[in-house]
């Protein structure tokens, strides 16, 4: 599906209020809109709420041969997916440029800057390695997108526990879980993206665009930095020419933000350690509010029962006499015996069955007859032959066991 | 209050038990729909019940196709009242559609659906071949649909069945274009809508609800088309109680 043209009237009026300094959703120039981090039940996944820009990262390892120039580093993987849900403009499949730029942003900022010690991820020298695998899926798009997942990833990469490793001499054992504790990995410090928009060539910015503000600015300019102040990647997108002092301005302003987000990403992995630690309810069950629905909790449900028996007594005329039942059992032949209805059964009857399979599978029938079903009643015999042992005693070992139409089986000799 | 039961078959016995839905329960697409007679129109003569939207017939049966919760009006209304955001074209429906194309002797029009509408140039009032509608690309229009179904390309037009503009038409400049749900517009759109009503005593002001989910605001400054178009946002969730507070206290403080 195409994207929402932008009509003449939302880019007039977008302009216009951003040249009387305001923002659509009140926000000041300045001002992040509100960022919630949560967690989910396994380790390494979190979800990022930037105003309705919701986007998930998830992380998993494993391991794997190392590059052959570096075989004492560990790698890391970066994916970004923009899924149909969070725009009707993105095409599951689609490679969009929009796609490879955010892709090759979020290596830029987290690769490049070295947030992760890779040497620690190295198990075995030139044979086995960890591989990092960083999966981000955008479920919403309201705006900012880098920004948002670089928060998702690198949140997601602190919360993250890879398995313990046990090497003793030539032998390497992966602990699971349950046998040892996963430990988290080594990360030196967190680079995090901040998005400024630029209009009226240049002389006006915002942090933060949302969606429609994306739409009419005339160029991006994106700091990726750490809380100690250092900048790990700068890009500035549109075409637009910052002067010198611009950009010193936005890197002051970027500083700021970034140690206010560091604090939240880490105050959120301390309320989701101590939830973990005391058993609360963490990950996806605590953002299910209680009185959402469940899945399993119904109310009573009105069952229209007024006609049934008239129904049900209606099929059982329609239905034919069920078949006599036997009480006792049938000699047909000797060494046979049969119990209920059913079929002639050949079994015991021809000697050539005798020697057929001790290999051949046996298989259990149980067969309902179409009289007994609609009877609404549970009395149905299933055909059911037993061998009976005749009683002229031979001298083979008993075999009783239920058989099973048409197949014969290890019978007794007769 | 979830009732998740269609029709259940017990084994062995081949009845099957019919769950009545009752008008307030949940139901979700793909059950089969039916419903207890209301005792005051079994006399009269065999029934026609009118099918709202999330109800189609499907051969001899009636299925449910949309979730959410079963409304009935008397005297022979059944609908589903559910929540969404994309917009579906319906026929007689009016929306507010951007250009985006002239092509030919027409208009593409994009309405939020899966496909763009078209609108011809003769469907404004007064248009002849002569006199062409000054629309560019990028305005708003505010239009019916004449046609609209999974089959065809639909089609709009500004003029009503006697040719008179009827309210329908181009924009003028200015305002704020914003989407909403598609349940809020229904609500805005009601004979007697709470919502319209404690709007209206904050300011004056110009708006426009198309039934696809936009609304056009425009009023005196900047600043109080902000203030409207983000308490329609914000009306979404809220009781009736919370709004009213809300809009008081937003009449009190501003300007």
């Amino acid at each position: 599906m195409r994207d929402t043209p932008l009509s003449n009237c939302e880019r007039d009026f977008l302009l216009k209020a951003i040249q009387e300094k305001k923002r659509l959703d009140g926000r000041q120039t300045y001002d992040y809109r509100s960022i919630k981090i949560s967690f989910g039940t396994d380790y390494g996944c979190c979800f990022v709420d930037l105003g309705k820009t919701r986007i998930m990262a998830q992380v998993s390892c494993e391991l794997i041969t190392p590059k052959e120039n570096r075989p004492n580093e560990g790698l890391i993987f970066f994916n970004i997916e923009l899924s149909p849900m969070a725009s009707p403009a993105f095409e599951m499949g689609r490679q969009s440029e929009l796609l490879v730029k955010l892709n090759r942003q979020l290596e830029r900022c987290l690769r490049n800057s070295k947030c992760i010690d890779t040497e620690s991820l190295c198990v075995v020298s030139g044979e086995k390695v960890w591989q990092i695998r960083v999966d981000v899926h955008l479920l919403n798009h309201d705006g900012n997108l880098m920004d948002a997942a670089s928060i998702a990833a690198i949140a997601a990469l602190c919360h993250f526990r890879r398995p313990d490793v046990g090497i003793q001499g030539e032998e390497v054992t992966v602990y699971s879980t349950e046998e040892r504790d996963p430990i988290p990995l080594s990360i030196y410090h967190m680079p995090i993206c901040v998005s400024f928009s630029f209009f009226q060539q240049g002389t006006y910015l915002l942090v933060d665009p949302c969606e429609r503000e994306e739409r009419v600015m005339d160029g991006l300019l994106m700091i990726a930095m750490n809380k100690h102040r250092e900048i790990c990647s700068i890009q500035s997108s549109g075409g637009i020419m910052l002067l010198k002092d611009q950009v010193l301005r936005c890197s002051k302003i970027a500083s700021v933000k970034v140690s206010e987000i560091t604090e939240l990403i880490n105050k959120a992995l301390e309320n989701d350690k101590k939830a973990r630690k005391t058993g609360g309810k963490f990950g996806f069950a605590e953002s299910l509010p209680q009185e959402r629905i469940t899945a399993l909790k119904t109310d009573v449900s009105h069952v229209e029962m007024s006609d049934v028996k008239e129904k049900a007594n209606e099929i059982v005329q329609r239905a034919e006499v069920p078949p006599q039942t036997v009480p006792s059992p049938v000699l047909t032949a000797p060494g046979t015996g049969q119990v209920g209805e059913g079929l002639e059964n050949s079994w015991g009857l021809k000697e050539e069955e005798e020697e057929e399979e001790e290999d051949e599978t046996v298989e259990l029938k149980m067969e309902l007859e179409e009289g007994h079903e609609e009877k609404g009643r549970g009395n149905y015999l299933p055909k059911f032959c037993f061998p009976w042992v005749s009683e002229t005693d031979s001298p083979g070992p008993r075999s009783v066991c239920a058989v099973f139409y048409g197949h014969s089986l290890q019978d007794s000799t007769e | 209050m979830v009732c998740l039961f269609v029709c259940v078959i017990l084994s062995y016995f081949y009845v099957i038990i019919h769950v009545v839905y009752k008008v307030g329960n949940v139901l979700l697409p793909g059950d089969v729909f039916s419903f207890q007679m209301p005792e005051s129109i079994t006399d009269s003569k065999p029934e026609k019940v009118v099918c709202g939207p999330g109800l189609r017939r499907n051969g001899d049966e009636v299925l449910v196709c949309k979730s959410g919760i079963l409304r009935h009006k008397q005297p022979n209304l059944y609908w589903i009242d559910s929540q969404q955001r994309r917009y579906v074209p319906g026929k007689g429906e009016s929306v507010i559609g951007i250009i985006t194309a002239k092509s030919g002797d027409i208009f593409k029009v994009d309405v939020g659906g899966s496909e763009q509408a078209s609108l011809s140039y003769l469907a404004f009032e007064g248009a002849t071949k002569r006199n062409r509608p000054n629309v560019q690309v990028g305005d708003l229009v505010y239009s019916q649909f004449i046609i609209a179904n999974k089959d065809m390309e639909p089609e709009l037009v500004c003029i009503d069945s006697c040719g008179r503009a009827n309210g329908m038409g181009v924009f003028g400049a200015g305002g704020l274009l914003f989407k909403v749900s598609l349940g809020l517009v229904r609500r805005l759109l009601a004979p007697q809508s709470e919502i319209a009503k404690d709007l209206e005593k904050m300011f004056p002001f110009e708006i426009v609800v198309g039934m696809n989910g936009r609304v056009w605001v425009k009023s005196k400054t900047i600043q109080q088309t902000l203030i409207v178009a983000n308490l329609l946002e914000s009306c979404e969730n809220m009781t009736a109680q919370q709004r009213q507070t809300l809009f008081r206290r937003v009449a009190d403080g501003s300007i």
